[in-house]
């Protein structure tokens, strides 16, 4: 590239130079003829030319314009070729090569370095990927469509959302009232390891661990990616694909051929919640579950590793839904600030966007549960006195400690209302709760004055709303997880309905009740209990040392016609709060904060617990994020980010291990750097089993 | 500035490059016409100009930038075009539109077997030279690429181990599973593709749809073994049929994968360890029809001249390559030797091997195929009317009174002479020294390391075999090759029979050796299913085949190679040194249509439970590709076939498909052969 660069502007002052040349030497020329020509000049310069151009007009003397182009072009085909061949000719390693050069030896990949160790794939291992890093192919769609049958809508190079951006939003949208498949449009998963091993080419997910997973002797029959289309709303995973069904003939041939060794389930992000969900399908009666016996999980399961696990939602959700725009649940946001925010749409991006992702149920898996419980009050939250500043101070170590120590003073006078995920002002998100006056929503009247038809094809549900209730959700002021839900019942209440019915967000009071039988409870930790597998064992694997979002400041946008009335108030900035941008962060992998990855694991299913009967042992291994030492490394080997965790070299390692069959003991039990464990003791949950009411009496 | 330009070029670059091979000829034509002028004209003008006023460099480079240009206008208006001209051809191309507005909907779900060669292959382990290779084709789609870059490391990771017939040590080469493991072979090859398309008109997709993706380079027990490939097959069709509401599956087997199949029917009711456990009535349960696809159920003459001097026309389209690329330079003329060398690790080409002896393939004097007309520019089947046919068979007599019949029993002979003279005529010790032979064979090779086992024979054998008036049958054939490839025919014997059982009931005939070849299988009880046999016919496909002694006598060389010189005259069967008969390019009618037109008709002791077969035969036009096409891969894409598959899948019976369909002298050729039912 670089040599290009340097390249074009000397071709571009030789070129000139040529013409200058080119003119002095026709000048020769027809000097040089004209001993040889006696018919006179006039004919002279068109018959030279014609011998010179073989069929090009003579009233081209010179190089035109065309030919210079013509020329340009070639030149820089040539060259570009040229670097192709290099490229092509150089040997697979000499990346690494020059890597090493730079930065000394690489250490070895986990893989290599434990088969040195001696060692072997043992159990077999099944991967679930999470939200938006499975790949879609189209297998039925309309006519402007055409000839992507078996194409890649999702995932692969996104090549469609340029071509043609309209089909793609409808051919990736469900329907709006059964969340399954619009008429006439069949979209599906991708199966098999391709499924999910790279999201676009270069952005590995899955590939790093898999290859090294097979360095220690995995393969295609030991290895299974449980591929679901993870726009649908589990249970409809299976009422439209039967993919549970298909996880469950598909653990089961892979325990009997692999001569009953047990499953690693290893499942990412979303599909924690889906595994979960999965667990207690598998073990209830048919028609509803799978039917698989109440000892199918400790029959076929040997151990449950979670990496940056949701358990319980991430606030990330609400604003995907609330407004399409929290910073990137995995990476579909990363790619608006790109390309989707620009004019291709013309302005309506977001509205298409969320319009498109409002279709699907699965978003609603991950808002927030447990409520005030968990996620805190008005006046409290579990992560009360964490400060930032300690954070920025290990980022910068440079600083002057007294400077720090001054900043950490500061802090502890002022503390985040984490409580309060979407608040109305920043004033309002720091008054104190007596100060803040809120009128009720949930009764507000909606209009229906901002229907109007040039928003007919960007409708969301935000026009039936009209003024009235944008304000009365503004007047509210602040929400809590609780009201946050109710919230989104009165800006979307189709939507809502359709996930009420098939997820829930409470905390379960009493567990034997006989609702809590139906499927929409079973990806819910706090409104399930674990199978009876003793020897089973649940990790939880996250990254920590990022901000993550947690809480925001909203305020009402300026109202346009067409557009979302709320936005994040990217004004509002509090150094000392961990204010930026609108935006409240706490520790976490930057997608999933520390409490929702931790907390089950650090007390919910620690011992024996109502949500864990039989006693499931629990590790939580946390991994410090570091970033890249360079730009050669690409996405880091150290890296505690959501997605690209996938690549820590101390987690593959980690997962080897288990997959090759030590216990969570034989890894060092748990290892953690952040205060999940002070936070979880700040939660008031019931664990024991209470004694029913009709034993006790 | 011009970072930004170049990096806005770059992929459409690449794609300009790719759509070269598929443009359409006249482009090329244009391209290459435009290619000859511009040089014409470089050339004048470097001839004329003395004084050199424009650099030879700069010259280049405007032509470059010229044909570039034309090249990206060109692609533009084929792109802004293209969506007109599809338009028109989509109707033709898809038999399940026409199919779906008759309110058509896939019902049993379907299970694809593939066959030879035309699965991909993928690295999971190799060696230092395969660097960054993994989990990349090596074989299929963009895996040949890697022929070119290392050809010598491609094939040793293409080979499996000379005495297991497994992993050699330290490589891992598996199937890539699922329907992109064969939709298509190459690039714009298409195997599959085209029948998945029409499928999921009517309905289909990933939940009943599935490509039972096996290595096709291992013995059909062997993918069992290492890959446990039969049993994730039968937990698949077991998934499958429940999660479709007790729907029984439809296999569409093709080629390779026919016997395949046949070999899983067995596996699948075997109690374990050797077989699947899946009980009697298994099979009867969960399977609706077996659609086979250009079947090879009694093998095929192709894998003989193929094992023998790697030579035969493709398999598949394998030897299709090998002139191109295989033959050039880049293997240092040896490529025939590499190919023998890695084609014969792979026990599977051995299930190709005719089956069933003499009796089938004929001895050295009668074959089924007697009468068989050879003109293939002429003759055209005229059976439609019954008055042309009656004339048409007179006729064909006729000429066979005039010449001698082709003795297609004689697979192998060397020298033309061998091939034609009465059989009293020829040497008939060829047995009995050959089995001599063998046994005072110690000869160690002078060559060094040994490439192929002929490297192990001594010169005098070489001779012996190869020398003139000599002639195998597909019963002394095997002889024949445990002779010149001893380990080969060790190791594969364990896995394959190619012979006629005598009596079914034999314990013996419980070992999974026997159960791919139909001949020494029984089917399995289940009354309700049914079986085609769906082929192509009409084109010329290797019977037998002429040898001679190759000309250099050199190491590592191949002894043997097909006499390309001997020819019949005008309108004989014999051609380059192979005859032909009748069939699909690759597979003979006689392996592909015998066991459905009588060896499984009706109740036979090789059917007992009376299971219905169908023969439907495609035939061929000339001059005619793509969607009517019925060579052996190309007949995936032929549109009648499709309807049928897909009329099937939607729980039609043969019957209303239309039974039995016919073209080829198929049962006139199973009448003459004598085989106890």
């Amino acid at each position: 590239m670089s040599s290009l660069r340097r390249r074009k502007p000397i071709n571009e002052s030789s070129d000139s130079k040529h013409k200058a040349e080119e003119e002095d030497e026709d000048h020769d020329d027809v000097d040089a003829d004209g001993d040889d020509d006696v018919n006179g000049k006039n004919k002279k310069t068109p018959s030279k030319i014609k011998k010179k151009r073989g069929e090009k007009p003579p009233k081209q003397p010179k190089w035109s314009c065309m030919d210079t182009c013509c020329w340009f072009i070639g030149c820089i085909c040539i060259t570009w070729w040229l670097l192709l061949f290099l490229y092509n000719a150089m040997p697979a390693s000499f990346p690494q090569y020059v890597t090493e050069a730079i930065t000394g030896p690489l250490p070895d990949p986990p893989g290599v370095k434990l088969k040195k160790e001696g060692l072997e794939a043992k159990h077999p291992v099944v991967f679930v990927p999470g939200i938006v890093t499975g790949g879609l192919e189209l297998w039925e769609g309309r006519e402007c469509a055409e000839g992507l049958f078996r194409k890649r809508l999702w995932g692969g190079t996104f090549g469609e959302v340029y071509k043609r951006p309209l089909c793609w939003v409808e051919h990736m949208s469900l329907d709006n009232e059964t969340g399954l498949d619009p008429c006439g449009i069949r979209v599906r998963p991708v199966s098999g390891l391709v499924a999910a091993d790279y999201f676009a080419p270069g952005y590995f997910v899955w590939a790093v661990l898999i290859a090294n997973l097979a360095r220690i002797g995995y393969e295609d029959k030991t290895m299974y990616m449980a591929a679901y289309d993870w726009r649908l709303s589990f249970q409809n995973t299976e009422v439209r694909d039967q993919t549970l069904s298909r996880i469950k003939s598909n653990i089961e041939l892979l325990v009997a051929t692999n001569g009953g060794r047990k499953v690693v389930v290893i499942p990412h992000s979303m599909g924690v919640l889906y595994f979960l969900h999965f667990m207690k399908w598998v073990e209830a009666p048919a028609p509803m579950g799978g039917g698989g016996g109440p000892d199918w999980c400790s029959k076929h399961i040997k151990a449950v590793v979670n990496i940056g696990g949701p358990f319980l939602g991430v606030p990330k959700a609400i604003a995907g839904l609330f407004s399409a725009e929290a910073k990137d649940i995995a990476v579909a946001r990363a790619l608006a600030p790109g390309f989707l925010d620009n004019d291709i749409f013309q302005f309506q991006t977001l509205q298409h966007v969320m319009r498109m992702s409002r279709t699907w149920d699965s978003t609603m898996s991950m808002i927030p549960r447990g409520g005030n419980t968990i996620w805190g009050g008005l006046d409290w939250s579990p992560e009360e006195g964490n400060s930032c500043a300690k954070k920025r101070e290990k980022k910068n170590e440079t600083q002057i400690a007294d400077q720090a120590g001054s900043e950490n003073a500061v802090c502890k006078a002022k503390s985040a209302n984490y409580g309060r995920i979407i608040s109305f002002g920043k004033d309002v998100a720091e008054a104190p709760s007596s100060d803040i006056e809120r009128i009720d929503f949930r009764g507000a009247i909606k209009g229906h004055s901002a229907a109007n038809t040039t928003c007919r094809d960007v409708w969301t549900e935000y026009h039936d709303m009209g003024f009235a209730g944008i304000k009365a959700v503004a007047e509210y002021k602040t929400y809590t997880a609780d009201s946050l839900v109710d919230l989104l019942h009165f800006v979307a209440p189709k939507m809502m309905a359709r996930g009420t019915a098939h997820f829930s967000y409470g905390v379960a009071d009493n567990l034997d009740d006989p609702k809590y039988k139906h499927y929409k409870y079973w990806s819910n930790p706090l409104e399930t209990r674990l199978p009876n597998a003793p020897d089973m064992e649940i990790y939880s694997l996250y990254g920590v040392g990022l901000p993550t979002e947690r809480a925001y400041v909203y305020k009402l946008s300026p109202h346009a016609e067409c557009s979302i009335p709320f936005k994040i108030d990217t004004s509002a900035d509090d150094e000392d709060t961990c204010l930026r941008d609108g935006v409240y962060s706490v520790d976490g992998d930057e997608t999933v904060p520390v409490l929702s990855a931790g907390f089950m694991c650090a007390k919910g299913w620690r011992g024996k617990t109502r949500f864990n009967p039989s006693g499931i042992r629990t590790y939580i291994r946390e991994y410090n994020h570091l970033p890249p030492a360079n730009l050669l490394e690409g996405r880091g080997t150290l890296s505690g980010a959501h997605v690209d965790i996938m690549g820590n070299f101390a987690l593959i390692e980690d997962v080897i291990r288990i997959a090759a069959g030590a216990s969570g003991e034989e890894l060092g039990g748990d290892q953690v750097y952040s205060k999940i464990f002070n936070w979880s003791e700040n939660i008031n949950l019931q664990l024991d089993e209470e004694i029913p009411v009709h034993l006790s009496s | 500035m011009a970072s930004n330009f170049l990096r806005l070029r770059k992929p459409y670059y690449v794609e300009s490059t790719i759509n070269c091979s598929s443009s359409s000829d006249q482009k090329l034509v244009n391209l290459s016409f435009g290619i000859d002028e511009t040089r014409n004209q470089t050339k004048k003008r470097q001839a004329k100009e003395h004084h050199g006023r424009r650099s030879c460099l700069d010259s280049c480079c405007w032509v470059t930038g010229y044909l570039c240009t034309t090249w990206w206008l060109l692609l533009f208006l084929y792109h802004c075009c293209l969506p007109f001209t599809v338009v028109h051809e989509v109707p033709q191309l898809m038999p399940a539109a026409r199919l779906k507005r008759e309110g058509l909907t896939g019902i049993h779900p379907v299970v694809l077997v593939p066959g030879i060669v035309t699965g991909g292959l993928e690295l999971w382990e190799g060696k230092p030279c395969a660097d960054g290779l993994f989990r990349k084709r090596l074989w299929g789609g963009g895996g040949f690429t890697q022929l070119l870059k290392r050809p010598l490391c491609w094939l040793e990771h293409l080979s499996l181990h000379n005495e297991t017939g497994l992993d050699p040590p330290g490589i891992r080469v598996r199937p890539v599973p699922g329907l992109f493991g064969a939709d298509y072979s190459a690039p714009g090859y298409f195997v599959w593709d085209v029948l998945v398309k029409n499928l999921a008109k009517i309905g289909y997709e990933g939940k009943n749809l599935h490509m039972a993706a096996y290595d096709w380079r291992l013995s059909f027990q062997n993918t069992e073994v290492r890959d446990c490939a039969l049993s994730r097959l039968k937990s698949k069709i077991e998934l499958m049929y429940r999660a479709n509401g007790n729907k029984k599956v439809v296999v569409v087997p093709h080629s390779m994968g026919v016997a395949y199949f046949l070999h899983f029917l067995k596996w699948v009711e075997t109690p374990p360890p050797m077989g699947g456990g899946g009980g009697l009535g298994w099979c009867a349960e969960h399977i609706k029809a077996i659609v086979n696809i250009g079947p090879s159920f009694l093998g095929v003459p192709k894998a003989v001249s193929n094992i023998l001097s790697a030579e035969g026309k493709d398999v598949a389209y394998f030897r299709a390559m090998a002139p191109g690329v295989l033959d050039s330079g880049t293997l240092g003329l040896r490529a025939l030797e590499h190919v023998m060398r890695v084609s014969r690790t792979w026990d599977s080409v051995v299930s190709l091997m005719p089956k069933g002896g003499e009796t089938i393939w004929g001895n050295m004097d009668w074959s089924p195929e007697d009468e068989h007309v050879c003109d293939f520019s002429k003759k055209r089947y005229f059976r439609l009317s019954p008055s042309d046919n009656n004339v048409n068979k007179s006729n064909a007599k006729q000429v066979f009174r005039v010449k001698d019949p082709v003795k297609y029993g004689r697979i192998i002979s060397f020298g033309k002479a061998a091939s034609v003279l009465h059989s009293s005529q020829l040497p008939t010790a060829v047995l009995k020294e050959i089995l001599h032979m063998s046994a005072s064979r110690n000869f160690t090779s002078s060559c060094g390391e040994a490439w192929t086992e002929y490297d192990e024979m001594s010169r005098e054998s070489i001779q012996k075999i190869g020398a003139a008036d000599k002639a195998y049958t597909a019963t002394t054939l095997f002889d024949l090759l445990r002779f010149v490839a001893p380990k080969m025919m060790n190791r594969t014997e364990a896995h394959f029979s190619h012979g006629i059982a005598d009596n079914l009931d034999d314990p013996k005939y419980n070992h999974y050796k026997f159960w791919s070849n139909p001949l020494e299988m029984k089917l399995p009880d289940a009354p309700n299913m049914e079986i085609y046999c769906s082929y192509g016919v009409g084109i010329p496909t290797e019977r037998s085949y002429v040898y001679k002694l190759s000309p250099s006598n050199k190491c590592k060389r191949i002894p043997y190679q097909i006499d390309t010189s001997v020819d019949g005259e005008d309108r004989s069967c014999l051609k380059s040194g192979v005859y032909f008969a009748d069939g699909d390019e690759s597979v003979p009618v006689l392996s592909a249509g015998f066991m459905c037109a009588k060896g499984w008709k009706g109740r036979t002791r090789f059917n007992p439970s009376g299971i219905n077969t169908y023969v439907r035969e495609y035939q061929s036009k000339p001059l005619t590709s793509g969607i009517k096409s019925t060579a052996h891969v190309d007949i995936m894409g032929n549109i009648a076939l499709i309807e049928d598959i897909l009329r099937v899948a939607a729980g039609a019976t043969g019957e209303e498909i239309g039974g039995n369909k016919i073209y080829s002298d198929i049962l006139r050729m199973s009448e003459r052969i004598n085989l106890r039912l």
